[in-house]
């Protein structure tokens, strides 16, 4: 089943100018287990999915209070650099929605 | 000691706008104090660098003369943090300034606290050379050159200022870059209520109704703090906080939300509870906050880099797309091949290819896709404004008439949808310092100006 189909919320933000963070909400804590327990949203799957360096994915946090996955990643310049792209960095969350979750 | 504090607020950005029956229902509830945050540094380094505000004096001035007239009528501070958004000095006077035409309008008259939140280049070069600044995050080494070339730099103030405008008797505070949680926090912990819990309330409430279900940050949250616990309620009858939403909003804009850094220590939530009061409020409690020693404030700088200019165009030709990054490539080849006297370090040429990677750059993984149409940007940032404007005209020029293997549209490659097709963007900038300072005392490094503004004054 795809993350998008499993997941309440799915986005990304500037965490600062230096950091984009990833958020990925459940409604339920059934769904929130069973996406944690799969590891898709490990750092090396993070990092394969977008093509970056391990070492420059900078935290994966599961919060239980908020049925919360955060994944938090350098940023490949600073907001507003020269060649920046996302300003806010709101729309970096893509390729997050078809992360395939086995059973 | 007062048992209970409220603290209300309005909007999560001071010119957002709120509802006036909602902002009514907060003042009936009679708050102790009215708090509005207006800083950020997510529309990027323009603001900082330039000195401008990124909203909109007409909507500040709105949202002023309610809150001003709230506040003055019911004997309770008024507290607006990161004043036009950044917080540099031009920020702080332009806020002053709207202060000043309020007051002058709603025929009242104010003693009102200016703080300053803006570090001199002596002063960070000395704090620099004793190795009291330290990199925030994965964040570049901070050099003299950047101190030097930085049009505004801030530091974050925490409560502690705040606190002792408050105790000269200020009635308005108005700060320039601040802690956000800093103006809604400053009250209760003046009152002797717990820091963690008022600054975790602060942290939740400087969004406004962002943490509410349907969200909003144009819309009033009221916060009543215990020495044990907050309680969260949006104002509106319309939204509700639940447990997830206040939860979840913990998470915004943080890379861990288990450990929030501030000024002068990390408020601690791994003990953190969330309860249901009824369906609409939200009691936080367990926060602990870690002092950090010896005290460390944020600080924010912006330097030029150029001065930009674009031209934004389309392309439909399926020949031209096939071959993007060859034509691309050859374009650019032409354009500084006209301008041999330009050096590789004067001048910076982009092209945007919406359509394929224009949002997400490098880390696109479907860059291979071959869309039916591109938008495409082209951009040039060099040492002035005129050498963009030549290099970008040059490089539209070339765009729209070059030849290329297979070309069958041989009137033109682009499509503009304006005349004229090239915009000056002016001076651009980039954040030169993102770091952390260690410092004496919270308060030295921010004056405290107080004034009688308004009507009598």
């Amino acid at each position: 089943m795809k993350l998008s189909e499993l997941a309440s919320v799915i986005r990304s933000k500037n965490a600062g100018p230096f950091e984009l963070t990833f958020d990925v909400l459940f409604s339920d804590l059934e769904t929130y287990h069973r996406v944690v327990n799969s590891d898709c949203l490990s750092a090396q799957r993070f990092a394969y999915l977008y093509k970056i360096s391990v070492t420059d994915v900078l935290s994966v946090v599961h919060f239980l209070p908020a049925l919360a996955i955060k994944i938090t990643i350098r940023r490949s310049r600073g907001s507003g650099d020269l060649g920046e792209t996302d300003v806010y960095g709101a729309q970096q969350h893509g390729p997050l929605l078809d992360v395939d979750i086995p059973e | 000691m007062t048992e209970v504090i409220k603290v209300l607020s309005p909007t999560a950005i001071l010119g957002y706008g709120f509802p006036d029956a909602s902002f009514q229902v907060g003042l009936d509830r009679n708050p102790n104090v009215i708090a509005v945050d207006a800083g950020s540094t997510d529309p990027g380094p323009h603001y900082l660098g330039s000195g401008k505000s990124f909203t909109d004096r007409v909507a500040v001035k709105r949202d002023l003369m309610r809150l001003i007239d709230a506040a003055l009528s019911r004997r309770i501070p008024l507290l607006i943090g990161s004043a036009g958004g950044a917080g540099a000095r031009p920020h702080l006077d332009w806020c002053v300034a709207i202060i000043e035409d309020c007051l002058k309008d709603l025929n009242r008259s104010a003693k009102v606290a200016v703080i300053s939140a803006d570090q001199s280049a002596g002063e960070l070069l000395a704090a620099h050379r004793s190795k009291r600044i330290t990199p925030l995050g994965p964040v570049f080494d901070l050099t003299e050159g950047l101190i030097a070339e930085s049009t505004h730099v801030v530091a974050q103030m925490g409560v502690e200022p705040i606190v002792r405008a408050l105790d000269q008797g200020a009635e308005i505070v108005v700060t320039g870059r601040c802690y956000d949680p800093a103006v809604f926090a400053a009250v209760p912990i003046r009152r002797g209520f717990p820091e963690a819990l008022a600054l975790h309330m602060g942290k939740i409430l400087e969004c406004a109704a962002i943490a509410a279900v349907p969200g909003s940050g144009a819309d009033c949250m009221l916060g009543t703090l215990t020495h044990d616990s907050f309680v969260l309620e949006p104002l509106n009858p319309e939204r509700r906080c639940t447990v997830t939403s206040v939860a979840a909003h913990t998470l915004y804009e943080k890379s861990d939300p288990r450990y929030l850094p501030g000024p002068g220590g990390t408020l601690d939530l791994t003990q953190c509870e969330f309860e249901a009061v009824d369906a609409r409020r939200v009691r936080v409690s367990g926060t602990q906050f870690i002092v950090d020693t010896p005290y460390r404030v944020k600080l924010e700088g912006a330097r030029p880099i150029g001065f930009r200019t674009i031209s934004i165009a389309g392309v439909r030709s399926p020949d031209f797309i096939g071959s993007l990054d060859a034509i691309l490539e050859s374009a650019r080849e032409s354009v500084f091949s006209h301008f041999p006297d330009v050096a590789p370090e004067e001048a910076t040429l982009i092209f945007r290819c919406y359509g394929r990677d224009g949002v997400m750059g490098s880390l696109e993984p479907m860059r291979d896709v071959v869309p039916h149409e591109i938008g495409l940007v082209i951009e040039v940032t060099a040492r002035s404004q005129e050498l963009a404007d030549t290099l970008c005209a040059s490089a539209r020029s070339t765009l729209l008439h070059l030849g290329y293997p297979g070309r069958q549209s041989t009137a033109g490659n682009l499509a503009f949808p304006y005349s004229p097709s090239d915009v000056s963007l002016g001076a651009v900038y980039a954040f030169s310092i993102y770091h952390l300072m260690e410092v004496d005392d919270p308060v030295t490094p921010f004056p405290i100006q107080l004034r009688v503004m308004g009507a009598s004054a």
